[in-house]
C-alpha cells in the first residue's frame, strides 16, 4: 500500500462573515482510502468538505485562510476551479439528479468536458452506471426522466454522474442519510468498491457506517478536528476524552 | 357563538357570490359572442367566412372573408414571438442568474413599469419612432407587418421576462450546484442545468405572451397599416382581427356588424386554445 497523500490541509481557517466555522484544520488525506468525517451537527464537516472542491466559493461572505494542497498543488492558487471540480467529484446529501433523462444526467459531465461522440458517451454512460451498481436497474429506461426513480436509485445515479467525469477524489456528504437500509447497504458496498480507484471523503452521522466503510476517521467538534486516526483505533481507543464521549453517545 | 356562526355563513355566501360574478361574466360574454357571431357565420357560410380572402362589406353583394385578418393576426403574433421570446428569455436569465444585486434593483422596477404602460402609448412610440425608422428600409412604407411585429415583440417583453424569471428563480439551487460540482462553468450550469429545469414555466411564459400579442389592438392599429389583404411581404401593411373589429364597429350595421362580432368569436377561440395550452403547461410544470 502506497501512502501517497492526496489532500494536504494546512492551517485552514474559514469564516462565514464573522462566524469562525473552521479553526486551524490540519489534515492529510491518503490516496485511495476512505476518510470519514464525523461529529455533531453544525461542527463544520460539510463546510470542510465543500472547501475541498471550492463549493464554498458560492457562499457570500465566506473567507478562507491557509492552504489546501491536492497532489501538492494549492487549490486556491492558480488552479482553475472548474478543473479542480473535474478532478474532485461530489455527491450531495440530498440526491439531486437533473430533471432530464437518466442518460443525459450521466452524459452531462462528459459533455461539459468536450466529449461529443455518441459512441464514446454511450460507453461512459454504461461504465459509470455499472460502476455505481445501478446499470441493471436502469439499462432499459435510459431515456426516461431521472426524477421517476426511487431515492436510493437517484443517489446511485448521482454517484454514477460524478464518476462519469473520471474524478480522482469523490466527496460524499451524508450520501445515505435519505436512504432506506437496503439502499444504504448498496451505497456502502459501492463505496468499498470505488476505493480501489478513487480517494473518498465521506461525511456521516452514522458511526456504524464510519466503522464499516472508512479507513480513517476525523472527529470534528465546534469547527476543530479533535482527533484524526485509523478508524479502528479511533473507535476502539480514542485518545481524546471528547472523542470518547461522542462515540459512546454521551453527548452530541 | 351563534352570531359568529351566522357571520361565518354570511361571509362564505358573499365570497361565493363574488366568485359567481366572474363566472357569470365569462359565461355571459361567451353567450353574447356566440349568439351574435355564429348565426352570422352561418349566413355568410363558415368556409366563405373563415377562408374567404375578400373583406368588402360595402360591395354589392358584400363579401365577408376574414382569412387576411386571421393570417394578419397570426403573422404579427409569430413575429412578436420571434422577437420577444428570445430577448425576454435572455433578459430573464440575466436578471435571475447574472445580474449584480444593485443593477437588479434598478432593472426590476423598470420591467414592472414596462408592463404598466398603456398600449396606446406603445402605439405612439411605434408611430413616432419606429415607423420613420422602418421607412428607411427600401420598399417599406413604414406602417407594416414588420413594424407591428417589433412593437408587439417589445410589448410582450414584460410578460415573458416576469414569468420566465420566476420560473428560473423557482429552480432549486441543487441543480445549479450539481452542475458546478461536475466542473461546469457558471454559464454552462445556468444554460444547461437551470434553464431546462425551468422549461415548462418558460413555455407558459411564451404562451401567455402569444395571448397578449394576438389580443393587442390599439398599438397594432397605429403601426400595421390595416390593409385587409393577404400580406405578401414583411414590409407590407397588414390588418389583424382586433383591428378589423375596432376600425369598423363604429359604423357597421346589420350583417356587417354581426360579421365583426363573428371575427371576435374566432379571436376568442384562438385565445381559448392559448389559455388551455397555458394551463396544461403550468400543470405539467408543477408536477416536475
Ligand atoms: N452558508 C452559510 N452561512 C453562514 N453560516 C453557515 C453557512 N453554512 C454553514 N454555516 C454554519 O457553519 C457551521 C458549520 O456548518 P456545517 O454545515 O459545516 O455543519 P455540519 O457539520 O455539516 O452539520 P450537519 O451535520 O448538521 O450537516 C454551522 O454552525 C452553520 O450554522
Ligand atoms: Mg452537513
Amino acid at each position: 500500500m502506497s501512502m501517497h497523500t492526496k489532500y494536504k490541509i494546512q492551517d485552514l481557517n474559514l469564516h462565514y462573515g464573522t462566524f469562525h466555522a473552521l479553526k486551524n484544520i490540519n489534515l492529510e488525506l491518503p490516496e485511495k482510502e476512505i476518510t470519514a468525517f464525523i461529529g455533531p451537527s453544525g461542527c463544520g464537516k460539510s463546510t470542510l468538505l465543500k472547501t475541498l472542491n471550492r463549493m464554498n466559493d458560492l457562499v457570500e461572505g465566506c473567507s478562507i485562510d491557509g492552504t489546501v494542497l491536492l497532489d501538492g498543488e494549492d487549490i486556491f492558487d492558480r488552479m482553475d476551479v472548474n478543473v479542480l471540480r473535474r478532478r474532485v467529484g461530489m455527491v450531495f446529501q440530498k440526491p439531486n439528479p437533473f430533471p432530464m433523462s437518466i442518460y443525459d444526467n450521466i452524459a452531462f459531465g462528459p459533455r461539459t468536458h468536450g466529449i461529443r461522440k455518441k459512441a464514446k458517451l454511450d460507453e461512459i454512460v454504461e461504465k459509470s452506471l455499472r460502476d455505481a451498481a445501478i446499470w441493471d436497474e436502469v439499462k432499459d429506461r435510459l431515456d426516461k426522466s431521472a426524477l421517476g426513480m426511487s431515492g436510493g436509485q437517484q443517489q446511485r445515479l448521482c454517484i454514477a454522474r460524478a464518476l462519469a467525469i473520471q474524478p480522482e477524489v469523490l466527496l460524499m456528504d451524508e450520501p445515505t442519510s435519505a436512504l432506506d437500509p437496503i439502499s444504504t447497504m448498496k451505497v456502502e458496498d459501492l463505496v468499498q468498491e470505488l476505493k480501489r480507484e478513487y480517494t473518498i471523503v465521506m461525511v456521516t452521522h452514522n458511526m456504524q457506517q464510519a466503522t464499516r466503510v472508512s479507513d480513517k476517521t476525523a472527529f470534528f467538534l465546534l469547527g476543530e478536528v479533535v482527533e484524526f486516526n485509523e478508524t479502528a483505533e479511533l473507535f476502539s481507543m480514542p485518545k481524546d476524552q471528547r472523542t470518547e464521549n461522542y462515540i459512546t453517545g454521551r453527548f452530541g | 357563538m351563534k352570531r359568529q356562526k351566522i357571520l361565518e355563513t354570511g361571509m362564505s355566501w358573499l365570497f361565493a357570490l363574488c366568485a359567481c360574478m366572474s363566472i357569470v361574466a365569462v359565461v355571459l360574454i361567451c353567450v353574447f359572442l356566440f349568439a351574435n357571431g355564429v348565426p352570422a357565420m352561418k349566413e355568410i357560410g363558415f368556409i366563405k367566412f373563415l377562408l374567404g380572402t375578400d373583406w368588402a362589406p360595402k360591395n354589392q353583394p358584400a363579401s365577408y372573408g376574414i382569412l387576411p385578418m386571421i393570417i394578419g393576426s397570426l403573422c404579427v403574433t409569430i413575429g412578436a414571438v420571434v422577437i420577444g421570446v428570445p430577448i425576454g428569455l435572455l433578459t430573464a436569465v440575466f436578471l435571475s442568474r447574472f445580474c449584480p444585486k444593485k443593477l437588479h434593483s434598478v432593472l426590476e422596477p423598470l420591467v414592472q413599469l414596462m408592463a404598466g404602460i398603456p398600449s396606446i402609448i406603445y402605439g405612439f412610440f411605434g408611430l413616432v419612432v419606429m415607423v420613420p425608422l422602418a421607412r428607411m428600409i427600401p420598399g417599406c412604407t413604414g406602417v407594416s407587418m414588420l413594424t407591428a411585429s417589433v412593437l408587439l415583440g417589445i410589448m410582450i417583453l414584460p410578460t415573458i421576462i416576469n414569468l420566465s424569471e420566476s420560473a428560473l428563480n423557482a429552480v432549486p439551487d441543487s441543480y445549479y450546484e450539481g452542475a458546478l460540482a461536475l466542473g461546469a462553468t457558471h454559464e454552462r450550469s445556468v444554460f444547461f442545468a437551470v434553464l431546462p429545469a425551468a422549461k415548462s414555466g418558460i413555455l407558459a411564459a411564451a404562451v401567455l405572451g402569444i395571448g397578449r400579442a394576438i389580443g393587442e389592438t390599439m398599438a397594432v392599429i397605429m403601426v400595421a397599416g390595416n390593409q385587409a389583404r393577404i400580406p405578401t411581404s414583411m414590409l407590407k401593411g397588414i390588418r389583424t382581427m382586433t383591428a378589423n373589429i375596432v376600425l369598423e364597429m363604429g359604423y357597421a350595421t346589420g350583417l356587417h356588424r354581426q360579421a365583426l362580432i363573428a371575427t371576435g368569436v374566432v379571436l376568442f377561440v384562438f385565445i381559448l386554445i392559448i389559455n388551455l395550452t397555458f394551463s396544461i403547461l403550468k400543470k405539467r410544470g408543477e408536477k416536475v
